[in-house]
């Protein structure tokens, strides 16, 4: 069986690796060819669970390879969104974007498939990694400055986790990558989950994703949006399943990113905040923990991927054909983008959970679960926030791109055009999926990871319910929407305390720091180098004079003795010498007998 | 094709507004038709067209929550972070 194992990981690296290798009319096709050789290799593997690509590295034992149904339906949705997004970006030539989102695609396999620690981390790094040159890859300043920002914050959220499993490890000498103890939390589980929480961008640790996101180049996006995040829950619901904390943080993560969305004029942003808004859903179904929930969790993530990179495919292709991304320079664009307007506005009423839509068939599924379980509060809110989302999503932003008034320069307007077909063809495959899914209910739900529990969106009640509150929804926007018109400023978010934390850092060390530094070379040269100079000054004349003085008058002396005892004993009359020499042997002797 | 179907309709847009507070009339009527019995708490069994109200209320306050948190002082101008 270890035979048949190919990670789905290394066909992604190898093929990273060799991209360079492929030019001209060979590009195309091998872009396509890796990532659906990854898919078939991820769908041969569903039919082969087990333990896979045991490795053992000194002490410890690497699991590369846990094959079971809660890997495999996040597997599964990577490696298709892996195809979706490449061919997406396929008509792009910089192949270091290529290679990058493909490692990052890897990263991301990598860590689902992991069942130690020690592998997470490895991959975890290498997704953290991989997508910052996708914001790199922009080549702009405000693009260089939020790719810092994302590594310097991922790093640290990787440290915390380090710190949490090594903690972990040094207290129960276990590594394996499974469900926490939840309910007798201690430090270690707490790390691990931060470390986790980071990337799932949940408050007050979420302001790297509209940051980043808005940066990064047109397919980064299309990537960045699907890979972290949902990794990110796909690792809480491996390890924090049933952690009541994140009841409390999903809601407040729903509500926040909707606010947030709402505010927003810059369309990537928006769509920034919107994920948060939804990995809340996704959050607040990991803290609930029971197997509704947490299938609800994972088929919620398999929508939010396609829906998402659906509307990030968009914004993208808006992005590229005119340069701009703010609502505030752009509208009316359903004469010159009708393509774009269809997808966008089926990847907003998927979000928003229209019937016979994705989000339908997932995001009810997070909301009954927290009905069962007599959370009330937590149902309603979460059901809130689905109006707050179709206003966001399924309403405000078409509207404003597509149908409002049109901002758009004369230079803008000439630009704006449908993208090109490898674009149109990602989105196709985007929106049919997204319209499948909530067609087609075995499709997704006979992957989901429990199959204990049943679960049917489609009934009067709930029609009704969900169908009530769209249009109500769309009624309030149209007697209200001119309180929510985009307008060009930024909102502030938690990032100001670590944007502003590293400017009063960078405050004292240029102002206070410098200041001191300076004092103090000065005062070196004022005061120090004299001391100095006198210092050397004395030992010299010391060691002239003294030391100098001393030896060389011992010298001195010694030759003028040696003279006079020459002068004196040595006149070369023999008698004199003999005289002296048996003196000197009597005075021995006489001593000698005495003593 | 499309361009020119929304052209058409926004022509006629006080047909459309109408078809559709029509159509919001029949969801309303419909959610009493409906069997509660899934329903999760007293409220939506009681107040007939709860989900209506609700969704209607959600729009308003996500609404007046996000301008009056913007214009708190969260959102400010777009050079705000540059040196």
């Amino acid at each position: 069986m270890t035979i048949s194992f190919m990670h789905p990981a290394l066909i992604m690296i190898v093929g990273a690796l060799l991209l360079p290798l492929f030019r001209g009319p060979f590009r195309k096709p091998y872009m396509i060819l890796i990532p659906v050789l990854t898919f078939i290799d991820v769908l041969y593997l569903s039919g082969h669970p087990g333990t896979y690509g045991v490795v053992q590295f000194m002490d410890w034992e690497l699991t590369f390879g846990r094959v079971d149904r809660l890997s495999m339906i996040f597997a599964f949705i990577m490696s298709l969104m892996a195809i979706i997004g490449t061919i997406y970006g396929m008509h792009v030539e910089d192949e270091y974007q290529h290679m990058a989102s493909w490692f990052y695609v890897a990263g991301s396999l990598g860590a689902i498939f992991a069942a130690d620690y020690i592998t997470l981390f490895l991959f975890w790094e290498m997704m953290a990694f991989a997508s910052t040159f996708l914001i790199f890859a922009k080549r702009d300043k405000a693009a260089l400055e939020a790719g810092y920002r994302y590594i310097l914050i991922h790093t640290f959220g990787g440290v915390i986790l380090l710190l949490g499993f090594v903690l972990r490890y040094q207290a129960t000498g276990d590594l394996s990558f499974d469900l926490l103890n939840v309910k007798n939390p201690e430090l270690y589980t707490w790390l691990i989950m931060i470390g986790l929480m980071l990337n799932a961008a949940v408050p007050p640790l979420h302001s790297w994703l509209p940051d980043a996101y808005s940066k990064a180049t047109a397919i980064g996006a299309v990537f960045m949006c699907a890979f972290t995040t949902k990794t990110a829950v796909y690792t809480l619901i491996r390890s924090c399943a049933g952690f009541e904390v994140l009841i409390y943080l999903g809601i407040i993560m729903a509500v926040y990113g909707i606010i947030y969305a709402i505010m927003e004029n810059d369309i990537r942003k928006l769509l920034g905040w919107e994920i948060i808004s939804q990995v809340g859903y996704m959050v607040t179904a990991v803290g609930i923990g029971t197997t509704l929930a947490l299938n609800g969790a994972s088929a919620h993530a398999f929508a939010h991927i396609l829906y998402k990179g659906l509307l990030f495919m968009g914004a993208g292709a808006i992005l590229t054909a005119t340069g701009k991304q703010k609502l505030t320079d752009l509208g009316g664009l359903y004469k010159k983008m009708p393509g774009t307007m269809i997808f966008m506005l089926i990847g907003g009423l998927a979000v928003s959970g229209l019937p016979l839509m994705s989000g339908f068939v997932s995001k009810s599924m997070i909301i009954t679960a927290a009905f069962n379980e007599h959370l009330l509060w937590a149902g309603f809110a979460l059901t809130f926030v689905s109006a707050g989302t179709f206003l966001a999503a399924g309403l405000r932003l078409p509207y404003l791109l597509f149908f409002s008034k049109n901002n758009c320069s004369d230079e803008t307007w000439a630009k704006a055009k449908d993208p090109s077909w490898n674009m149109q063809l990602a989105m196709t495959i985007g929106g049919f999926l997204c319209i499948f899914i909530g067609c087609y209910l075995p499709f997704l739900y006979n992957m989901l990871p429990y199959t204990d529990v049943t679960y049917h969106p489609y009934n009067a009640y709930h029609l009704s319910e969900t169908i009530q509150i769209m249009a109500f929804t769309a009624f309030g926007f149209f007697m209200l929407r001119k309180y929510i018109m985009p307008v060009n400023k930024i909102s502030l978010d938690l990032d100001w305390f670590y944007r502003m934390g590293g400017r009063a850092f960078l405050w004292i060390v240029t102002n206070p720091l410098q200041y001191f530094d300076t004092a103090l070379s000065k005062f070196y040269k004022v005061v120090g180098i004299s001391v100095l100079m006198e210092t050397s000054k004395f030992w010299s004349w010391f060691d002239w004079n003294g030391i100098d003085g001393v030896v060389d008058g011992s010298a001195r002396c010694v030759r003028a003795i040696g003279r006079r005892v020459t002068i004196v004993l040595q006149r070369g009359q023999i008698q004199q010498t003999i005289c002296y020499t048996i003196s000197f042997a009597a005075v021995l002797l006489v001593a000698y007998v005495w003593l | 094709m499309i361009a020119n179907l929304i052209d058409y309709l926004s022509d006629r847009l006080p047909i459309v507004t109408k078809v559709c507070y029509v159509a919001m009339a029949f969801i309303v009527f419909w959610s009493m038709s409906v069997d509660t019995s899934h329903a999760h708490t007293w409220a939506e069994k009681m107040i007939p067209g709860f989900w209506s109200l609700f969704g209607l209320g959600s729009c308003a306050v996500v609404i007046m929550v996000a301008r009056w948190y913007g214009r708190s002082g969260v959102q400010t101008r777009e050079d705000y972070y540059d040196n």
